[in-house]
């Protein structure tokens, strides 16, 4: 099969592939980068594990083929943290018990961190259906929306401060 | 689905009036602390080691292919295509696996299981082939290129109608004897009391209640990775199992390979609740595709892989009857059912109960009287009988029970709070000897549910209720007052293909004072790396930050059983606590070596022993492990290190009361669940924070069964929820906002006085759920409602009323 050149840059490195045009985004950061945090639980688009940004905006990686991204500024859960500081919303979801499998953590992570971009002061209810494209299986969402609300007041007390 | 959000303050946070204070300071964590999760730091970066992240060095990928028909002849399997593919190495057939003797395979329940089909497939999506290549899109390729000429044959997917006497014969190897689709019956209790206890009664109600089939649906699908390394003869097998000791022993029955050259390692699980107890053909073929060309092989479903051919829960058919006294006294319980485990008895029972735990029908209640009797069933359907987070059948049985209790209420105008109240156990009968033969360990259930009662405004939303009929707007409230069986299980009635379902730990304590711990258990999301060190900081004194809590890897944990069922706290939690106090037994002997003093003169807090009356003479527990490398008594054994494995003298019994208040939306038929109070008592508590969070998820579980998820088949047997399109999970916004509270009564028999809490809440919320709806809509003459209560069903019910 024919392969395409791309080229795409992933948590702030430039990253070249030679792709089948059929190679899913999702296996591009997993297979050939090694970017593993980025999970796949379905094959419908439904769980949302899968969770990205692509150009800023948050895309589910298994419903995107790896050619569409070619050009674009990636950001996977890899890298969310600086160093060894974690991203309020790493930190949120780790004192609130906003996880117990861990599977659907970094998708729920990264669509709660564009969420944030578009609303830095979310209702309980924007919140929740702002997640409704990622499914968790252990929590009952209950302490993911407290690790979301306690990130949206950090994030908007660190812009204060600026 | 919508909800109306609470009254109340609804962050899901518990009451904590009942919890008493640590033990442990904050900077040991010992129980009842919220230490947060040790686990949480690689999860949240994505570092994370799921089996699809792992990548040997020559590793290939495996796939299947399916059957699009639930009942059909192969006639021929045409591969040559396929193996023109680029990249596709081999592809193996039942034809294959017969000339080894390894078509097919035994199931943990007695029966047997194809690996591959060699004549006939027998559900929709069955595995009929593997086609092994260098890459997952290779592979998917051959699986595509893979000519499969079937005919196709009669199908049966409702058990009643393969009982008929002309039904065809599912599974003819079963041989002459066994020409029916009968596959067992199980009874429990005293046939001949209950029937006259029922003929008794001045009040006799009966039923028929069905809780569908549904999936577990983890986030993580199945998959491993069989590596066989010819020249050393040992096989590795990376896995998503909840049981990977029992999984390593039936590989070394099965396989013939030595159990020492076996190794089966778990890695982190995205979700287990029981889906992953199982052995799944996938597993199997990836074996032998490694055995076959020598590398290693990775197999991972697809969802919709998982969804149509993993094994199953519920598909239970109940016809339940009960009697009681004018009053509303409960007098007797005759229950008959009808399971339905598909082609083949794939459940993952204990080796004496093909119907599990299904005998705690009697629940909460003090029935005087009690008969239970279930056959099991073949259709063509995929294996069932595999638990949806809880405890072996106990779903079924506490939604059954506390259907029949809320109709009896409502039958003889009783409050269902107030029958409740009347026929509880009383607190002075524990332990408390079932009609079914189970001794409950403890329980409480009346303050638990008045506890409930207080949370939810009861008597005013049953003035609310009366207000809203009188308009002819439609709201119900639903209580569940269930009580579980988790555990399994004392050694002298329970075991897994003759393995006893004992469980273990093994300590070491380093010479630094950090501590290794390992468990015969596996963590799938409950936090055992928390939650265990926290039961050793409990016991020693080790802050919890020094304990590491290792687990999956069978050469280097002690063995075990496995999680599910909600056993690991009850089983591997007491040999966490019995090794450790091994420990601190001879940790006192140190002590009174390196104090000069007599064992019997110290004394133990958490940390240190100090000589009585003097306790500015003392050791910590870091010195006393170094000296037991460096400065142990003469005549006693270096180190310190323990292992136990506990046999659990009974199960534990946790129990709790929800109530649940709905209103229906009469255009629609739409459920809106409007509060939701959960009040819970599984024993002591190790961590607050997490108990909280099982629960939270375990209600999620509950609601999901209730409102939204089933998985039907049509008459041809084709699955209509193979994918998370049609198979609904709930999402964020149609899980209510559950409000939490707990009441704590130890279990007496348990070193920690702990009982497990996993699953409790799936367990107790549908019915709580089904009661509120049924409660909406009694007066129209509606008795019983089966999960899930979807818009469509509820607003038939109503239309045919005459109300949508």
């Amino acid at each position: 099969m024919t392969t395409h050149h791309i080229r795409v840059t992933v948590n702030g490195t430039e990253r070249e592939a030679d792709v089948e045009p059929r190679l899913l985004l999702v296996h591009l950061l997993r297979e050939n980068f090694g970017l593993t945090g980025t999970h796949v639980g379905c094959d419908t688009s439904n769980c949302g594990a899968c969770t990205i940004h692509v150009n800023g905006t948050s895309a589910k990686s298994c419903t995107m083929l790896a050619v569409q991204a070619d050009g674009t500024d990636i950001k996977t859960i890899e890298g969310m943290a600086d160093g060894a500081t974690l991203h309020p919303l790493q930190q949120a979801f780790w004192d609130q018990h906003g996880l117990q499998c861990g599977f659907c953590t970094p998708g729920m992570i990264m669509q709660s961190a564009w969420l944030l971009g578009q609303n830095d002061d979310p209702t309980e209810d924007e919140i929740r259906a702002g997640i409704s494209g990622n499914l968790c299986r252990c929590t009952g969402y209950v302490n993911i929306v407290k690790s979301i609300q306690q990130a949206a007041g950090e994030l908007r007390a660190a812009g204060q401060a600026e | 689905m919508s909800f109306v959000p609470p009254a109340r303050p609804s962050d899901g946070s518990n009451d904590m009036t009942t919890e008493a204070e640590p033990r442990t300071s904050a900077a040991i964590g010992g129980m009842g602390h919220s230490v947060k999760r040790k686990e949480d730091p690689r999860f949240i970066r994505g570092a994370g080691t799921y089996i699809e992240d792992i990548v040997l060095p020559g590793m290939l990928w495996m796939d299947i292919v399916r059957t699009p028909y639930a009942h059909a002849t192969i006639k021929s399997i045409d591969a040559s295509e396929a193996l023109k593919i680029p990249g596709v190495l081999a592809v193996i057939t039942g034809a294959d696996l017969e000339k080894a003797g390894l078509h097919w395979m035994p199931t943990l329940a007695g029966d047997k299981q194809m690996v591959l089909p060699t004549t006939t497939v027998m559900y929709q999506s069955q595995e009929v082939a593997a086609v092994v290549a260098t890459d997952r899109y290779a592979a998917a390729d051959g699986v595509a290129a893979v000519f499969v000429d079937y005919e196709p044959l009669p199908v049966i997917v409702d058990p009643h109608k393969a009982l008929e006497k002309d039904a065809f014969v599912l599974r003819p190897d079963r041989g002459p004897d066994k020409a029916n689709n009968h596959i067992w019956h199980w009874e429990s209790g005293d046939r001949a009391a209950a029937d006259a206890a029922l003929a008794a009664g001045e009040v006799r109600i009966a039923e028929d209640i069905y809780i569908p089939r549904i999936h577990v649906a983890s986030i993580e699908t199945c998959g491993c990775i069989a590596d066989w390394d010819a020249v050393r003869g040992q096989m590795t097998l990376h896995m998503t199992s909840q049981a990977p000791h029992a999984i390593r022993t039936v590989l070394a029955l099965v396989s013939g390979l030595p159990e020492q050259n076996i190794r089966v390692i778990t890695h982190d699980i995205g979700g287990g609740f029981g889906g992953k107890v199982p052995v799944y053909p996938g597993y199997v073929l990836a074996v032998v595709a490694s055995l076959t060309v020598g590398k290693p092989v990775k197999w991972i479903e697809d969802r919709s892989e998982n969804l149509q051919a993993d094994s199953f829960a519920r598909d239970y058919h109940i016809h339940a009857e009960m009697s009681a006294t004018k009053e509303g006294k409960i007098t007797g319980l005759k229950v008959k059912t009808i399971a339905d485990h598909g082609y083949t008895d794939a459940a993952a029972d204990p080796s004496k109960y093909p119907a599990g735990l299904f005998n705690v029908i009697t629940g909460s209640y003090d029935f005087p009287n009690a008969f239970v009797e279930v056959d099991g069933v073949y259709t063509n359907k995929p294996p069932g009988g595999v638990a949806y987070r809880c405890s072996f059948r106990v779903t079924e049985a506490v939604h059954a029970i506390e259907r029949m209790v809320d109709i009896l209420a409502h039958d003889i105008g009783k409050d269902p709070a107030q029958l409740r109240m009347e026929n509880f156990i009383q607190p002075e009968q524990f332990p408390y000897k079932t009609p079914t033969g189970w001794e409950y360990d403890s329980g409480n259930y009346g303050v638990a549910l008045q506890k409930a009662m207080d949370m939810i405004g009861y008597d005013e939303l049953r003035k609310e209720q009366v207000e809203k009929r009188a308009k002819g707007e439609l709201m119900g409230i639903g209580i569940s007052s269930f009580t579980e069986i988790v555990g399994a299980g004392p050694s002298k009635d329970f075991d897994i293909i003759g393995i006893k379902m004992f469980d273990s730990c093994e300590i070491r304590v380093h010479p630094t004072g950090k501590v290794l711990a390992r468990i015969g258990v596996q963590t799938q999301g409950q936090g055992h790396e928390t939650t265990f060190a926290q039961i050793i900081a409990e016991e020693l004194g080790f802050p919890v930050g020094d304990i590491k809590i290792e687990y999956g890897d069978t050469d280097t944990a002690p063995y075990g059983l496995g999680t599910y069922a909600s056993r690991s706290t009850p089983v591997a939690g007491a040999a966490t606590a019995m090794a450790a106090r091994k420990i601190r037994e001879k940790a006192q002997k140190i002590a009174a070596h390196l104090l000069e003093c007599s064992e019997d003169d110290l004394e133990w807090e958490p940390g240190k022993f100090s000589v009585k009356g003097s306790p500015d003479r003392f050791k910590t527990i870091q010195e006393i492990s170094f000296a037991a490398y460096t400065n142990h008594p003469a005549g006693m054994e270096a180190g310190l290190e323990a292992v136990n494995y506990y046999d659990p003298p009974n199960l534990t019994f946790p129990f709790g009361s929800y109530i649940c208040v709905v209103d229906i939306d009469k255009a629609t038929g739409q459920v809106k669940i409007r509060r939701f109070v959960a009040v819970d008592d599984c024993g002591n508590i190790i961590n607050p924070m997490i108990v909280d969070g099982q629960i939270h998820g375990g209600l999620t579980m509950g609601f999901a069964p209730s409102l939204l998820e089933s998985i039907t088949y049509d008459e041809l047997g084709n699955n209509q929820a193979g994918t998370f399109m049609d198979y609904l999970l709930p999402t964020a916004v149609e899980t209510p906002r559950w409000e939490l509270g707990k009441t704590i009564t130890p279990s007496p028999h348990h070193p920690i006085g702990a009982k497990g809490v996993g699953e409790s809440a799936t367990v107790g919320a549908p019915p709580a759920i089904a009661n509120a709806v049924v409660d909406a809509l009694w007066h129209l003459g509606v008795r019983n409602i089966d999960i899930p209560m979807t818009p469509q069903k509820i607003w038939a019910i109503l239309h045919e009323k005459g109300i949508a």
